[in-house]
């Protein structure tokens, strides 16, 4: 897991899916949920894909089809970017508890 | 009534999505339909639309503070999805075109399920039904027809072509029942709800008539029987009061160590579709895996799989299994299993068309991928590679040529591999009927394929359920052939089917010769108590 803050606006993050079945429906929600939190403008994408993805849209997180074991590359800009790939970041390494969203 | 009288008594087989016994009511349900509404002018719709899908939120919103936990949060996905602008906005921006709002709901949701039910992923394809059921929930707000819940009496045996979980939470279990689907799949949401339910569920029955008065369902045989007669009743219970005794005492067998029979040891291993199969608590307790598909890998949404991907994922289930055998098949994509940019599209009857082996050789680029992976994976020792669908020896001989030049070039490439013991899956009766023509180091009869082009039936089709029984005598003696040649030539045999994971079978199976099963996790503790009851003597007849 990495958390770089460069000068500039965007933060970026990148985790690893732990999650058994990949991201499937429950981490899904469990994640577009927790970006909602946030006023950011937050993307994702899984291993390098060409396509930076709505971090706050449970379709288009889903049709990422990451499977485990894939690298979760995240980034922000806005007010609480710095705030939103953290806790992105840590739902995902910490397998997507219960208690997380 | 002469047409009652056809159906009664009649048993359909479907495959198992939740174990238990369920005797009562037959109930025939079915899904909504867009028609009958009338479209406004494109504001109106807009509005219609977003009044449907707030009251939609708000239905399942109550639905799941009543039901709670897990099921509460399988309807979450719901929720997220009525609460997904970049989903949203093309449909109100087909509306805004005049399009109905009901058109415009109905082909968004359409779009994603057509492209969950062309995942490989069994998994994605199940999450299809959940939006099945959110596209009917808004449909019917739209029309007007809430609350719609069908009249369901309790402990019915309830059948649907596949059922929604929204559906299944409406309806009342506290009375017990089952659930009967003739499509769905045993990875569903409403799968997990009935097993957490304790509920039996059998999915893809295939077509059932509707018009039954009662039924047994048996999710453990993952067989319905309509209208059944005194005697299929008493039949029934007898095997569900025995299953019940029985399943206390096999979790505790399990860490025995290994089964035997008739003096020689039974080893039992498990099949697994993917690597998280491995997390089953039962999974340890397994003499190795007997049966790794690789199918999991060609559903990634990146496209086919590349030799890094696949080979950590082999080298993870050999890594667990420690000294254990493992045995991974090759891709056995075709048949019902179709892959874009892989399968042959537009087969006129895919069980006999490109499939297995046949459609990797005729991929080498794929299947060469694939080969070198094996072979880096192959370094730990406890690697055995079984190819399907093989129907004649120069398809073995073919395959071990790219093998070993896959081998030879990774080697030249300065990466370790190594060749590991090829064998091949019997399923083809070609292949098993002239068995000693193949140098292969092991045989795994591939019994559920096997029976199926052994009787000429669709093992999906419930209609023939008789007729592909595979305790008939071609079956038994067929598997006795490849057996006894195993035996004389010294290569193992094992089965790795369904056959395997039934209990009624493994005497059938132990009698033939056969000293080596492979069986789903779940049904490792009854197998191997069931034969420890064979040994002792308890379960003879």
């Amino acid at each position: 897991m990495t958390l770089e803050s460069p000068n500039g606006q965007v933060i970026t993050g990148s985790v690893r899916l732990v999650h058994a079945a990949g991201m499937h429906a429950r981490p899904a929600v469990k994640l577009t949920k927790l970006a909602k939190k946030f006023q950011a403008h937050i993307s994702i994408r899984a291993s390098d894909a060409a396509e930076w993805i709505n971090a706050k849209s449970i379709a288009k997180v889903m049709a990422l089809r990451a499977a485990r074991d894939c690298i979760i590359q995240i980034k922000a800009s806005g007010e609480d970017a710095e705030g939103a790939v953290a806790a992105l970041v840590d739902l995902v390494a910490a397998d997507f508890p219960d208690n997380a969203s | 009534m002469n047409e009652r009288a056809t159906i009664a008594g009649l048993a359909y087989r479907g495959r198992t999505a939740s174990i238990g016994f369920a005797h009562g009511p037959f109930v025939r349900v079915d899904g909504a339909t867009s028609s009958g509404r009338v479209a406004a002018a494109p504001p109106d719709e807009a509005a219609a639309l977003r009044a449907a899908l707030v009251s939609a939120g708000q239905q399942i919103a109550k639905l799941a503070e009543a039901v709670g936990g897990d099921a509460a949060q399988i309807l979450e996905f719901q929720v997220a999805l009525l609460e997904d602008d970049d989903f949203l906005d093309p449909v109100f921006a087909a509306i805004a075109e005049a399009t109905p709002a009901h058109t415009a709901w109905s082909s968004a949701l359409e779009e994603q399920i057509a492209d969950y039910n062309a995942a490989a992923d069994e998994y994605l394809q199940a999450r299809s039904s959940d939006l099945a059921d959110l596209r009917d929930r808004v449909l019917r707000t739209l029309r007007g027809g809430e609350g719609e819940a069908p009249k369901i009496p309790g402990g019915a045996v309830v059948c649907a072509d596949d059922l929604p979980p929204s559906q299944f939470l409406e309806i009342d279990w506290s009375r017990g029942g089952g659930l009967a689907l003739l499509r769905g799949s045993p990875t569903s949401h409403v799968a997990m709800l009935a097993r957490a339910r304790g509920i039996p569920m059998i999915v893809q029955l295939g077509s059932v008539p509707a018009n039954a008065r009662t039924a047994l369902l048996d999710g453990e045989g993952a067989t319905l029987e309509l209208d059944p007669s005194a005697e299929q009743i008493g039949l029934f219970e007898r095997r569900r009061d025995l299953l019940r005794k029985n399943r206390a005492s096999a979790r505790a067998i399990l860490r025995r160590p290994a089964a035997s029979w008739a003096g020689e040891k039974i080893r039992l291993l498990i099949n697994i579709q993917r690597v998280e199969d491995l997390e089953h608590a039962d999974a340890q307790y397994a003499d190795g895996i007997g049966l790794m598909r690789t199918e999991f890998l060609l559903g990634q949404q990146s496209g086919l799989p590349d030799e890094e991907m696949q080979y950590r994922a082999y080298d993870a289930v050999l890594r667990w299994a420690g000294k254990r055998p493992v045995t991974i098949r090759t891709f056995d994509a075709g048949g019902d299993k179709p892959v874009p940019g892989f399968t042959v599209d537009g087969e006129s009857n895919p069980f006999l068309g490109v499939r297995g082996l046949r459609l990797c050789l005729a991929r080498p680029d794929i299947f060469r991928i694939q080969l070198r992976a094996l072979a880096r994976a192959a370094v730990r020792e406890n690697l055995k590679v079984m190819l399907p669908m093989v129907t004649m020896p120069a398809e073995l001989e073919a395959a071990r040529g790219i093998f070993v030049e896959a081998v030879d070039q990774l080697q030249s490439e300065g990466i370790p591999a190594g060749l590991p013991e090829i064998g091949i899956m019997v399923e083809v009766p070609a292949a098993g009927l002239a068995i000693e023509q193949f140098d292969a180091s092991f045989f795994s009869i591939g019994s559920n394929d096997l029976a199926q082009y052994l009787t000429a039936c669709d093992r999906t089709n419930g209609a023939l359920a008789n007729l592909i029984d595979p305790l008939q005598p071609a079956m038994l003696n067929l598997i006795k052939h490849i057996v006894d040649y195993g035996r004389r030539a010294g290569r193992e045999v094992s089965l790795c089917g369904d056959m395997a994971g039934d209990p009624r079978c493994v005497p059938a199976l132990l009698s033939c010769g056969l000293r080596e099963l492979s069986v789903n996790p779940s049904a490792l503790a009854l197998i191997k108590q069931t034969i420890d009851g064979l040994s002792s003597g308890a379960f003879r007849v």
